[in-house]
């Protein structure tokens, strides 16, 4: 029952425009608010006393996950009736359905050393029934955020029918220093701005880095020669090395194959840039374009037969597909101003892009034929999305305008709602989101 | 401000090594056994009024050319500096140069690198038609990486646009 409301919501949400309560529809690109779905999420139980604090953590994550996604809003614990303090006590629904709460998620922690043992319940109020079997995770002390994140993620994938995105790991560039002499390192995340960790010092100019489909690596773009080139990052090691291209005067842009064992990578000779494919250990490549214009920002289908790249062979900046073994491309975006950084969704049904016209930069999506072109952002400089794991929210950069001009990050909807930066102690560029960990 | 300060710095450096550079007055290119035989210092012209010099490359001829929006094509004030810098390297056979492409900061930051690239290839073209040994010159390109002027209009982005012929003695390797 309420798995229905709700599909039905989420449904509505991602169509566009929704019943504004007795308003006329109107659709706001930068700001939007829906009318979320409720819920309440009673502090875990702690099983044993040195339980107690990461108990509270964890519930306060749980729900700071769900209220993130601006589908959900967290009732107070001020408005409960029942107290609920423990995991295996009978709901008593009709007191959570006199404050309105349509899901009710209850916890409980163990704690012994440094294991930690979460479970976990979902409850569709109103029909007055556990939605799907009790779950539990376990893990480290130290690994909290991760067991709240799959508890959030379990219960938004119930109530939503989609996959989740909360425990997953945003690669990105962090960014310090003034506009004339900034200093660049690739850095690691949670998704929400957490447990950030460096992967390179800024002795070198780095940009643009990419996941790998399963996490485990990272490719990108080095100036530590002086000249860009490609290199691969191990995750686990943080040990890179410099890839084996073909024959270039720079190499950038590199991109994963599906399968992680090929890059896809712009190869930059005689003043021309193309687009390549290449063995990631033996660099053997093939040319996959070959126009006398400039080829970059590949992203390859979810089902790895094409790509979706951009160029400047009509005179500006335009998205394209061709096959993922190169050959006649065909243009897919036909409005006004320039397209750039091209992402294929992780469902295969939508490109996101960033668009420049008129003096401001917008993040797009687009259907893969380039019709129904959504813009879901305006601002000075936004640039290059990346898509959550499920395929539901775009991350990605803002920079400020002038001197004092900063980059952050930022997540939309691909509805254009909840727009809202990602909390970070420096600047931050150039994000790419990683798939959801086991 | 931040940046005049750096030039003069740099500038000053340059100066320094090329009075302590024995191959910098033309006494030939092995500094080890030329250094004896150094010319009369009060004849040899130093810095700026040195043609020779490093810093008569990079202040009076210019090393650096700008370009309009999203072109990497060169404009006439451009091809008078390289001309000028084309008669300076053919003296100065010694020197090789990387030429490095820039954009402003209106462009995505993939797009820049290639167009930075255009630009520094439409530079090293031009030199080369002009007699410049291809094998002593090589590209690179920073996109939006490295502006000079941090504003953000016009008269900033006019000078961010830029392919910068960066001289040295080093190996290019």
């Amino acid at each position: 029952m309420l798995k229905r409301i709700l599909i039905a919501m989420v449904a509505l949400v991602l169509a566009g425009p929704v019943l504004a309560q007795g308003g006329p529809l109107r659709l706001t690109i930068t700001d939007g608010v829906i009318e979320p779905l409720p819920f309440a999420v009673p502090g875990f139980q702690a099983e044993n006393a040195e339980a107690t604090q990461v108990a509270a953590d964890l519930t306060r994550l749980v729900a700071a996950d769900l209220s993130g996604t601006g589908l959900f809003r967290e009732i107070p614990a001020s408005a409960f009736i029942s107290t609920h303090s423990s995991f295996a006590q009978t709901v008593a629904y009709p007191d959570w359905r006199a404050i309105n709460a349509q899901a009710l998620i209850t916890g409980a922690v163990t704690v012994s050393g440094n294991q930690l043992v979460v479970k976990f319940r979902l409850y569709d109020v109103f029909s007055g029934a556990e939605m799907g079997e009790g779950l539990q995770f376990a893990g480290t002390v130290d690994g909290w955020r991760r067991m709240a994140h799959k508890v959030a993620d379990a219960a938004y994938s119930r109530i939503t029918g989609e996959g989740g995105y909360f425990d997953s790991r945003v690669v990105f560039v962090s960014e310090t220093g003034p506009k004339d002499d900034r200093q660049k390192r690739l850095a690691i995340m949670d998704y929400d701005g957490a447990n950030v960790q460096f992967l390179t010092d800024s002795s070198a100019l780095v940009l643009a880095p990419r996941f790998s489909p399963n996490g485990d690596r990272v490719l990108y773009t080095s100036f530590g020669s002086g000249f860009p080139r490609i290199n691969v990052l191990d995750v686990a090691t943080v040990g890179t090395r410099q890839l084996q291209t073909a024959e270039g005067e720079m190499a950038f842009s590199p991109r994963f194959s599906k399968d992680g064992s090929q890059v896809i990578y712009s190869l930059a000779n005689g003043g021309n840039t193309d687009i390549y494919r290449g063995d990631i250990n033996s660099g053997a490549s093939t040319r996959l374009t070959s126009a006398p214009s400039i080829e970059t920002a590949p992203s390859l289908s979810p089902d790895g037969t094409q790509i979706v790249f951009e160029s400047d062979r009509s005179g500006t900046q335009q998205l394209y597909i061709m096959s993922a073994n190169g050959g006649e491309a065909r243009r897919i975006s036909f409005g006004d101003g320039r397209y750039g950084t091209p992402v294929w969704s992780p469902r295969g049904d939508l490109i996101a892009f960033t668009k420049q016209n008129a003096g401001r930069f917008h993040i797009g999506v687009m259907r893969t034929d380039g019709s129904e072109e959504r813009l879901l952002t305006a601002s000075f400089l936004d640039e290059g999305p990346t898509w959550s794991p499920n395929g539901r929210v775009i991350m990605f950069m803002r920079e400020t305008q002038g001197e004092g001009g900063t980059s952050s990050l930022y997540s939309v909807d691909i509805s254009g709602r909840n727009l809202k930066p990602v909390s970070l102690p420096n600047g931050a560029s150039d994000p790419s989101w990683g798939p959801l960990q086991p | 401000m931040t940046f005049l300060t750096k030039a003069a710095l740099i500038g000053l450096i340059a100066v320094t090594a090329g009075c302590t550079r024995p191959d910098r007055f033309g006494a030939g290119t092995n500094g080890a056994e030329t250094a004896v035989v150094a010319p009369p210092v009060a004849v040899a012209p130093t810095g700026a009024n040195d043609p020779n010099s490093p810093l008569f490359f990079n202040q009076t001829i210019g090393d650096r050319v700008l370009f309009a929006v999203d072109t990497a094509t060169l404009t006439q004030q451009g091809k008078a500096i390289l001309d000028g810098q084309a008669g300076w390297l053919q003296k100065n056979a010694d020197y090789l140069a990387i030429i490095e492409g820039h954009a402003d900061e209106q462009g995505t930051r993939e797009y820049n690198i290639g167009l930075g690239f255009r630009r520094a290839t439409a530079v090293r073209e031009y030199l080369v038609s002009k007699g410049v040994p291809a094998s002593r010159m090589r590209v690179t390109s920073y996109g939006k990486e490295r502006p000079t002027q941090v504003c953000s209009n016009e008269s900033c982005y006019a000078q961010n646009r830029r392919a910068v012929t960066v001289i040295s003695i080093a190996s290019l390797s």
